[in-house]
């Protein structure tokens, strides 16, 4: 893969940090090492509780974290997200609780969704995180829509649409690319371009070389940015949706990422990745990055990262525990939600 | 009361919807400075402003992604689609998402949007200006799917449509819009969704159709008054939810069945019908369930009137049924 970056030159200096971050950069830094930490440790449980048959599915997000944290937390309480294939974490970074999470993973009766979806698939209304759909690209033209439903109502919200570089090739991309350009919406478009649409390569998806260049076709800027560095992930979000917020249009934002694991558990990369790509992908990984830089500001320490994983390991084997024990959901739920639950519709079983 | 067309009731009920509830908007293809093709928003861009009546691009996935994205949020959006037969490019969207939303997130996310489209053929309008494919949204659980025949259900039914909580496809039958007039009402007057409407009562044998179908079934049942049969009459408006009640009360009574409707016959709604009756009224018939339908084949240009049901079919089909046992 020809797209790639540099390994970020380290360090950032702190006066440099706290110029963009603002004086809490610190804090703004350890939580997401924090998230990246939390994340990749549930990745490892699920996909080995998956190969136990304890779950039926998981699509990891490895060496995607960064975009998801950042996201969640540059966004405001009224902005909504549309996610894509990999942006659990920015339900789980903006307040859906990780208990509840586990809940989904294992579509158990606490489940807020009922267990109707595949694992990675959650809805979190509170924290205006959309239920995913598994059809690629559909959200895209929804979030545009909810867009105009800000301004129309005079709410000063932005609309996130997550989706990855295989969803440039459909129609709801550019069907809602165009109808955000012609109206001018209040959207943060995020690709997150990890190079791969299961077996095929972005070289393949698209001839462009940069998939933020398609944002010309739509009359909106788009940027393209080295997605495994939180920092310029972190300053690019934020941009976008100060620009938005204000009312001066969408953005499209294209994060380069390396995704360093399978497509999901039924995944078997080894039929079509290049022998290195590991190894390539491993000099990107987000995590690795945010702990060099954290080393080199003086901030790490092997003591805060053992309590730091301590916690993580106690708070994820408790929701697990918490998950497994609960029992799946009842027949009687089977039939709920197709309409609202105020109809009582003739039926041909009457 | 006024008397007014089919598709002046449509213009009527946005109307009203429009001015009950601020939330309530319109989008679509040239459905703002042109009033729409066939001009059932005529007029509402002026009065209600383009942040209510949307010009947008020309895209029906576009369409029905952004009015799902309205409801999710809060907003009444009612989205044209022009032709029927141009729906598919939003089909993902209308079975994947709008019918699924409530239902996979555990009621978090209800989506509620009218699509209201003309369908159906009898215009010259040959194979994509003409079709009835009522049966592919009537399959998908989850959506409502209204059919009107009359200006009165047009805008009663076309406004519970609207306040509706659930998705509602809406069907107009594109061939009666300006040949059937009647009288509708001032104001906020809803038809309630899932009631079939019984068109005239009879004893012998139960016709069930709906839309563009119920003049030339109308037609039948008179002219079946000269071969000694009295025939029944149900327009059932709704498809989904469907009135069972209804329909089997009527064959419970007749005996015998006729459906009629213009969509192609193999997994036409018609065949649920046939199979709700033999399921809960097989001992109630004294005949076999007779279907007058469309064709198997795409909707033909020169041959539509072949191709459609007619007053003549109908009423032999009544017939038949009638003396076959």
């Amino acid at each position: 893969m020809s797209a790639g970056f540099a390994p970020l030159p380290l360090p950032y200096t702190a006066p440099e940090l706290e110029r963009r971050l603002g004086a809490d950069w610190s804090g703004l830094l350890w939580t997401a090492y924090r998230w990246m930490r939390t994340a990749r440790s549930l990745d490892e449980r699920m996909v080995g509780l998956q190969r136990q048959g304890r779950v039926g599915f998981y699509g990891p997000a490895t060496g995607q974290e960064a975009v998801s944290i950042a996201a969640g937390l540059a966004v405001r309480e009224n902005d909504w997200v549309f996610p894509g294939l990999r942006e659990q974490l920015v339900a789980l970074v903006r307040g859906h609780p990780l208990g509840t999470y586990l809940h989904h993973l294992f579509a158990d009766s606490l489940d807020p969704a009922s267990g109707r979806q595949m694992p990675c698939h959650p809805t979190a209304r509170e924290v205006r995180y959309v239920s995913m759909s598994s059809c690629v690209g559909t959200q895209v033209s929804q979030a545009v829509g909810c867009a105009y439903g800000f301004r129309f109502r005079s709410d000063d919200a932005v609309s996130l649409a997550f989706f990855g570089d295989g969803a440039t090739s459909v129609s709801d991309f550019h069907a809602g690319m165009n109808f955000a350009g012609v109206f001018h919406l209040p959207v943060v478009f995020c690709c997150t371009n990890n190079q791969w649409a299961i077996s095929l390569p972005v070289e393949q998806q698209s001839r462009v070389a940069e998939l933020a260049e398609k944002a010309a076709a739509y009359g909106m800027p788009g940027r393209r940015v080295d997605g495994s560095d939180f920092i310029e992930t972190y300053l690019q979000l934020s941009d976008a949706l100060e620009t938005a917020r204000q009312g001066r249009g969408p953005t499209l934002l294209e994060f380069v990422v390396y995704r360093m694991s399978p497509h999901s558990t039924s995944d078997d990369p080894s039929r079509y990745q290049p022998a290195d790509w590991r190894e390539r992908s491993a000099q990107h990984d987000p995590v690795g990055r945010m702990e060099r830089l954290l080393g080199a500001l003086g901030l790490l320490s092997q003591d805060l990262v053992r309590e730091m994983d301590r916690q993580i390991d106690a708070t994820l084997r408790d929701a697990i525990a918490a998950a497994e024990r609960t029992a799946p959901p009842g027949p009687e739920t089977l039939e709920r939600d197709v309409f609202a639950p105020a109809v009582s519709a003739p039926s041909a079983e009457g | 009361m006024t008397e007014v067309t089919l598709v002046q009731a449509v213009n009527r009920a946005l109307r009203t919807a429009m001015s009950a509830d601020p939330e309530v908007l319109l989008l679509g293809e040239d459905i703002g400075v042109n009033g729409g093709v066939f001009r059932a928003t005529e007029g509402l861009l002026k009065d209600f402003g383009a942040d209510r009546v949307i010009d947008t691009p020309l895209s029906e996935t576009g369409i029905v992604g952004a009015a799902v994205g309205m409801a999710l949020y809060g907003l009444k959006p009612v989205a044209e689609i022009q032709f029927l037969d141009f729906i598919y490019p939003g089909f993902d969207q209308i079975v994947s998402e709008l019918a699924k939303f409530r239902y996979r997130s555990g009621g978090q996310y209800p989506c509620h949007v009218v699509i209201r489209s003309p369908y159906g053929g009898g215009i010259k309008g040959g194979l994509y200006h003409s079709q009835s494919t009522e049966a592919y949204f009537a399959h998908t659980a989850g959506l409502k799917v209204v059919v009107p025949s009359t200006p009165a259900d047009a805008y009663g039914l076309l406004l519970s449509s609207i306040f509706d909580p659930d998705p509602v496809i809406f069907l107009e039958p594109k061939r009666i819009y300006r040949t059937v007039t009647g009288e509708v009402p001032e104001g906020d007057q809803r038809v309630p969704i899932g009631r079939a409407r019984t068109v005239r009562e009879g004893t012998d044998v139960s016709v069930f159709a709906y839309g563009a179908m119920i003049p030339p079934a109308t037609e039948a049942c008179q002219a079946a008054e000269a071969d000694g049969v009295s025939a029944e009459l149900i327009d059932l408006r709704t498809l989904v939810p469907l009135d069972a009640g209804a329909v089997l009360a009527s064959v419970e009574k007749t005996g015998r069945a006729v459906i009629v409707h213009e969509a192609a016959r193999f997994c036409g709604y018609g065949a649920e019908i046939a199979a709700i009756l033999a399921e809960k009224a097989f001992f109630s018939l004294k005949a076999p369930i007779h279907r007058v339908t469309g064709f198997d084949t795409p909707f033909p240009y020169a041959l539509e009137n072949l191709y459609l049901p007619n007053a003549a079919r109908i009423r032999q089909a009544i017939v038949d049924t009638v003396r076959a046992g």
